[in-house]
């Protein structure tokens, strides 16, 4: 067997090897199996790729250990991150990801333009070139201001970002970007095709940052998503620049996987992925601030113990609010008392939940929360009206009446979770201030909802000492 | 236009299997192809291990290497360290 065969037998295991990773991920039972598979499949892959090297004479071994070193020792700690960091550890590596394959784009051109290669400079390998590099350099800086906006860190602006003429100067930038790539693909070995070159990568520097600075933190499980499609595909490019099935692969199981979790994000918030695909959403219109006459009516913890105690069906509503507090473990002491008197508690968890697509899973999940009562919307939708209580922690926008029936409000036509359908609610808020979408939520107007205002932690670790009998009954 | 081939196919098989994913695993699922996606690796190897290539086109390989490699290293195991914490009803209850 020569080596290459040898190489190629390795692409194939890894292929297959990759592809049950992520079927075995359809189940929690499963998942477990998923990672060990995937892990043996990237293995394969690295002993492919340094058999083939080392076949025809490869070099600079020592250098290459180093950067895995190096990279290992940086992976690690990025990996031990807090659960409610994950978004942003996700956002980084895509960052990485995409940084990685916009520089491999960058050294193959530039060899080849050194070597003055015209056959390795076919149109094909041209047009995939600058596809990786667009596609790589645009999610590097994207990520890295999603990455930032998710920290919160000060100098990335939080509130979307806009300008009159926004989109008309990101096409005319992108018409740009397309004409460089047009004339490299003509003229790959021109005098000036370097500066091209070079031309394209800042552009698509640039449009990284000009299409995430226009998005709010409520679309952030779409923009994380997009960029995971980003980033599988820049991979994909570089596989048709190398000629390499199994970076074509598995940059395609990467891009298809993004490109899922972002069409079911786009239904979950109601917008069409032809605007997401040209970043002209996050723009949230703030309403005016008329709610102020309306009066909000609140309650003691005391008796929204004593409700939930008699109640057969409680479904709990988290939300991002609950996350920032590091809510969940008191949520799951209140979970475990009910669940001793004999309620059922649910949690009813809207797709868009958290800061990336089903995070509300995981925060729940590290609270030991068993994953079976964790339901979703659509199903969890139809019981609604049997909840005897419904309790709703630092949520807001997904349980809005107003999506269902106001046409002016920003979040109409967003699928909710049908809190207002529950005989009572209970509905736990730090402040008065409206939610993230900036305006104002009927269903704490109603005449059945009972507002318990704080911090989600300490109100929930009240309501599990008043659950657990300090309340004298 | 084989290359062409292999991608459509791979998308369709990845459309199907990830159709199939609990939504209750897309978190894990999404670290789990972001590891995935370092396989840009194979090209960074290809690119740092070059016999004749100039300094610099190796120096670009090395960092690519890097960046990956970091994708691989956390994104598999912050997938593993999630998924752990997914427990089944009777596990857990008392």
């Amino acid at each position: 067997m020569t080596a290459e065969t040898l190489v190629q037998l390795l692409y194939l295991v890894s292929t297959a090897l990759f592809i049950l990773s992520l079927k075995w991920m359809s189940d929690p039972e499963s998942a477990r199996k998923g990672v060990f598979s995937g892990v043996g499949a990237m293995t394969l892959a690295v002993a492919g790729t340094l058999t083939g090297v080392l076949a025809t004479g490869g070099t600079h071994y020592w250098w290459i250990l180093g950067a895995f070193a190096l990279g290992a020792a940086v992976g690690y700690p990025l990996a031990q991150v807090p659960l409610t960091a994950v978004p942003q550890r996700t956002a980084l590596s895509h960052a990485f990801g995409g940084l990685a394959a916009g520089l491999v784009g960058t050294a193959k051109f530039f060899l080849y333009y050194g070597q003055k290669n015209e056959a390795a400079l076919a149109p094909f390998i041209v047009v995939a070139l600058v596809a990786e590099i667009l596609l790589g350099f645009l999610t590097f800086t994207g990520s890295i201001l999603a990455a930032g906006k998710l920290q919160e860190v000060k100098w990335i602006p939080q509130r979307p970002v806009t300008y009159p003429g926004q989109n008309a100067s990101n096409l005319a930038l992108f018409a740009l970007a397309l004409a460089l790539g047009v004339a490299l693909v003509l003229h790959p070995l021109a005098p000036w095709a370097p500066w091209a070159f070079g031309g394209i990568i800042l552009l698509s520097l640039a449009f990284g940052v000009l299409l995430i600075i226009p998005i709010g933190g409520a679309d952030m499980p779409t923009v994380i998503s997009i960029l995971n499609a980003y980033a599988g595909l820049s991979a994909v490019a570089m596989g048709f620049v190398l000629n390499n099935k199994l970076l074509i692969t598995a940059g395609a199981l990467d891009g298809s996987s993004g490109l899922i979790l972002s069409v079911i994000m786009c239904k979950a918030m109601n917008r069409s992925f032809f605007n997401v695909l040209f970043g002209a959403f996050g723009q949230t219109t703030t309403a005016g601030a008329e709610g102020e006459a309306k009066a909000y009516k609140s309650d003691t913890v005391e008796s929204a113990a004593m409700v939930m105690e008699q109640a057969s069906l409680v479904v709990i509503v988290p939300g991002y609010g609950m996350a920032v507090a590091q809510a969940q473990h008191k949520v799951r002491e209140v979970y475990d008392l009910l669940k001793k008197k004999g309620v059922t508690v649910k949690f009813a968890i809207h797709p868009v939940a958290g800061r990336m697509p089903g995070h509300m899973n995981v925060l729940l999940a590290e609270a030991e929360i068993p994953y079976d009562d964790l339901v979703e919307m659509d199903e969890i939708n139809g019981d609604m009206p049997q909840a005897d209580v419904v309790l709703v922690i630092g949520a807001n926008d997904v349980v809005n009446p107003a999506a269902r029936s106001d046409k002016s409000s920003p979040i109409y036509g967003m699928p909710i979770i049908d809190a207002d359908k529950a005989r009572a609610v209970y509905a736990i808020k730090r402040s008065k201030a409206p939610g993230f979408a900036g305006i104002d939520n009927e269903l704490y107007f109603l005449d059945k909802t009972f507002m318990l205002f704080g911090d989600a932690k300490a109100v929930m670790g009240e309501l599990a000492r008043k659950l657990a009998g300090e309340g004298g009954h | 236009m084989g290359a062409v081939f292999v991608f459509m196919l791979a998308t369709f098989i990845g459309l199907m299997v990830i159709q199939r994913v609990s939504r209750l695993l897309h978190t894990p699922l999404m670290s789990l192809t972001n590891a995935i996606s370092a396989i840009a690796v194979v090209g960074a190897i290809i690119v740092s291990a070059g016999k004749d290539y100039p300094g610099y086109i190796t120096a670009l390989g090395l960092v690519a290497i890097f960046c990956s490699t970091t994708n691989i290293v956390s994104g598999f195991l912050i997938t593993d360290r999630m998924l752990k914490m997914f427990k089944k009803q009777e596990k857990v209850a008392k």
